[in-house]
């Protein structure tokens, strides 16, 4: 077969400008039937606008789409699937108040004599999702179920949009474990084998290297090149895209040994026998001053759950809290940011930014909660506080007037953790602080997790992602099936052991 | 030059600007169709003239929008306005006149200046019934986790019945030269009422935005639960809120009750509160919350009120006057939608391209 023969789109010359930013300037992107196709770039490369202007969310300024040999004008999202280019996206567009097979069939639900059929709707979302090897209750709503089904739903709901003949994964396995990826991974080759084209877009490097057949790479809107994944080395793929060469990762590591240092005697925060019914089963857990305490296990095995507790978001049923040598009595936000804790929640879109606001004003939110309605900070004041943490965490904005929703999802993170730092905090939890943000702001983020143990102040990290917590942790605390397995410390902490624990073996 | 320029762009990009813009046409409208519309006259040391008019007549509705706005910016929204305003009016004319409008005027000649509490206890005491009022709501809202439609709207419909169990039922009159001031009197030749609004909108500016108060306010009404992870006391800000719109609605049932000397349980501020939320609406603010401008709320006040005076000017029939207004509030709102704009854009973009 010939290589036109082969090609389902071209993209040519694409370019597309917001406000302040040239979001693409001059991309070409070709795509060919049958081949997983990565499409990778650090935070603000131009990924997302690049799949906005092909699914139809965003008109390009210029440039021109080849579909099946034809020009075509995506006009809407509606005309994408139309043409047969289906996108999961990466926060999951679904209703969690509907059933799943209600969200899977939406807008295309069989119809007997006018009205829904029922039956038949259940039986067919049933057999969709079988094919994903996902067995479950369909009549059931999508809020019930684990985000990761929640995502096998989105994609199925895509699969099922007929004739797709494009299928768009926008950072699909950031919110699954590794066994629900591997599901994942059967599904796109078997897309694959039926002659699909799939562009997948992912943070982890590894995943491109076990999946993808070519690798597309954006830099700051710009198209660094097209390969051949066999031919690129990690180290390749990943100065390309931070274009510049990348030390920083391994030098993460290697400050944790030099950290070892003994902590004060007396822990900051204790919690004996702390559980909440449904949530969290009872455990002992003792955070120090200067230390970084990981939280390794899946989702749902009680790693936010935790964190709500410890910072008051939920209230214990069961057990004692200490800080600081007292017990806890107030348990909200409020109580804990006057007690010196902060929390960096897990979603950062629903319940970390205030989007409207600016990135002065989210910075300074926290520190102004915990002051009262009346001291109120002079906006020379708040502009002071705001240009320290853009400059300290390098925060990448026009201006402290941005509304931070015009950020990319890594400056937003820094953008929550400068609101936390305002406030001076003694102990930091930081709940997946680099989800879905890229390669170089995770390792500013890492290091400065270390800096601020360094500094004396107790870090809990919390993140999918085991070399993470390895490398920036003193100890990790295991959980499965939201109970606390086991602590690891020194030699001990390996990947190999906490994923024996986590499977219980 | 350039800094003219951006001061410009500042201008037109802030929410005051589309407000100015419809109170502008309204004016424009008016110095072609209306005689004497802009002309102001000095009788007796005062200023009277159509434009007075509209200052004077909108001044409920401009402190009501004043609460309102804070009450929307949260997400909210208080249906019970109107109804205080009857409370508050119904308060303050009980006070003055407690014989229900009998006994005063037994005796032949009309009694002037008569009240049987003095001026400063009356109107503290209906402020004060309509600040209970306003907490009521934000209990029942903060606390109470009730939807905000639907806990105020308790207070719309029992609140006329409080008014009316206050006056027995009756229209109160009042016969008292110092309360007509509040509603009618002139201070250095301008409306007193001017300077109620210029102080209820001063305090709210100083309250929202010299305190972190107005911060607050925007963040819970763009994301409350960002804003619980934050810290914010959203309950106590959702509180004050509403006790505000509630004083402002007490301050509009002075204003109110002054200009026409008598309380009406049945009829004091009916319909005030959706004028209220258009106002905010005009004024730009979102009805889901987020950020807010008390000045366009103001200003979207004045386009209401203007709307009503010239309408009455041009000599449109009351009747048909309620109708004229929607269909210009219809326009002026699809002018602010996004979708709209668009829409347009696109039928100016293909008749280029076609000619």
């Amino acid at each position: 077969m010939a290589e036109s023969d082969q090609v389902i789109l071209t993209m040519t010359g694409i370019s597309r400008a917001f406000p302040g930013v040239q979001a693409l300037q001059d991309v070409d992107f070709n795509l060919r039937r049958g081949e997983i196709h990565a499409l990778m770039g650090e935070n603000g490369a131009g990924k997302s606008t690049l799949i906005k202007v092909l699914t139809g969310v965003e008109a390009p300024d210029t440039g021109v789409i080849n579909l099946d040999g034809k020009e075509v004008q995506v006009k809407s999202p509606q005309h994408a699937q139309d043409l047969g280019i289906s996108t999961v996206y990466q926060e999951i567009n679904l209703c969690p108040n509907l059933t799943v097979a209600e969200n899977i069939l939406i807008g295309r639900e069989p119809r007997r004599a006018g009205r829904i059929d029922w039956k038949r709707m259940n039986a067919e979302a049933r057999e969709i999702l079988l094919r994903l090897d996902v067995d479950i209750d369909v009549t059931r709503t999508l809020g019930s179920y684990s985000v990761a089904i929640q995502q096998m739903a989105a994609i199925a709901r895509a699969l099922e949009i007929a004739s797709a003949k494009i299928l768009i994964l926008d950072e699909p396995t950031s919110s699954l474990d590794a066994y629900e990826t591997s599901q994942l991974f059967g599904v796109m080759r078997k897309l694959k084998s039926q002659g699909t084209a799939v562009i997948f877009i992912t943070h982890f490097i590894d995943q491109v290297y076990e999946i993808a057949d070519r690798i597309t790479v954006l830099r700051n809107g710009k198209l660094v090149g097209v390969y051949d994944t066999a031919a690129l080395t990690h180290l390749e793929l990943i100065s390309n895209m931070l274009g510049r060469n990348l030390v920083e990762l391994e030098n993460v590591s290697k400050s944790r040994t030099r950290r070892a240092q003994s902590f004060s005697s007396e822990p900051l925060m204790q919690a004996r026998e702390l559980g909440s019914t449904g949530a969290i089963e009872p455990f002992d857990l003792d955070l120090y001053a200067g230390e970084v305490v990981g939280l390794a296990g899946l989702l749902g095995s009680g790693r936010t759950e935790i964190a709500s507790l410890l910072f008051g978001i939920d209230k214990p049923d069961h057990g004692t809290l200490t800080y600081d040598g007292a017990v806890v009595r107030k348990y909200s936000p409020l109580a804990s940011i006057a007690r010196g804790v902060a929390l960096s929640p897990e979603d950062r879109k629903a319940a970390g930014i205030v989007e409207d606001l600016s990135v002065r004003e989210n910075i300074v939110l926290a520190m102004q909660a915990s002051r009262g309605w009346f001291r109120f900070l002079s906006s020379a004041k708040q502009t002071e506080i705001a240009d320290k943490y853009i400059k300290l965490l390098n925060i990448v904005t026009p201006s402290p007037e941005q509304p931070v929703k015009n950020l990319s999802g890594g400056n937003q993170q820094k953008v929550i953790l400068a609101r936390w730092l305002a406030t001076n905090p003694q102990l930091l939890i930081l709940d997946e602080p680099t989800r879905g943000i890229d390669v170089g702001a995770k390792a500013e983020i890492q290091k400065l997790v270390v800096a601020l143990a360094e500094e004396g102040k107790a870090c809990i990290f919390i993140s999918s992602e085991l070399d993470e917590v390895l490398r920036c942790s003193d100890r990790v605390v295991v959980l499965r099936d939201q109970e606390k397995i086991t602590e690891l410390a020194g030699d001990e902490m390996n990947e190999t052991l906490i994923m024996q624990t986590i499977a219980g073996s | 030059m350039a800094q003219s320029n951006s001061l410009w762009r500042r201008f037109t990009t802030s929410q005051v600007f589309w407000p100015l813009v419809a109170l502008g046409l309204i004016m424009l409208f008016n110095a072609f169709f209306t005689p004497n519309f802009f002309k102001l006259e000095i009788k007796d040391g005062h200023l009277f003239g159509s434009l007075i008019d509209i200052i004077n007549r909108g001044a409920p509705l401009m402190v009501l929008a004043i609460g309102m706005t804070m009450v929307i910016a949260t997400a909210g929204v208080d249906l019970s306005v109107g109804a205080v305003v009857a409370i508050s009016a119904a308060v303050a004319t009980v006070l003055i006149n407690p014989a229900l409008g009998n006994t005063l005027i037994a005796s032949d000649k009309l009694v002037e200046n008569v009240t049987a509490t003095p001026l400063p206890v009356v109107i503290l005491a209906a402020l004060v019934a309509a600040a209970l009022c306003g907490l009521w709501n934000g209990m029942l809202v903060s606390r109470g986790r009730i939807e905000p439609m639907v806990a105020t709207l308790v207070l719309m419909v029992a609140g006329r019945g409080i008014a009316q169990l206050i006056t027995g039922g009756q229209i109160i009159t009042v016969y008292y030269t110092p309360y007509f001031f509040v509603g009618n009197g002139y201070l250095a030749g301008v409306p007193f009422t001017l300077f109620i609004v210029a102080a209820v909108g001063l305090f709210a500016w100083l309250l929202t935005r010299k305190t972190a108060i107005g911060m607050f306010v925007e963040s819970i009404g763009i994301n409350v639960k960002s804003s619980f992870y934050s810290g914010i006391d959203e309950k106590n800000i959702k509180l004050l809120v509403y006790t505000f719109s509630g004083i402002c609605a007490g301050i509009a049932g002075l204003i109110v009750s002054s200009n026409i000397k008598s309380a009406d349980a049945n009829n004091a501020g009916l319909g005030f509160e959706l004028d209220a939320i258009l106002a905010v609406v005009i004024g730009g603010t979102l009805m889901t919350g987020g950020r807010f401008s008390l000045l366009a709320s103001i200003i979207g006040a004045l386009v209401i009120q203007s709307m009503t005076t010239t309408m009455y000017a041009i000599g449109v029939p009351a009747m048909a006057a309620q109708a004229v207004k929607a269909v210009v509030v219809m326009v002026v709102i699809l002018l602010y939608s996004e979708q709209f704009r668009t829409v347009i854009n696109r039928l100016f973009a293909r008749k280029e391209v076609q000619s």
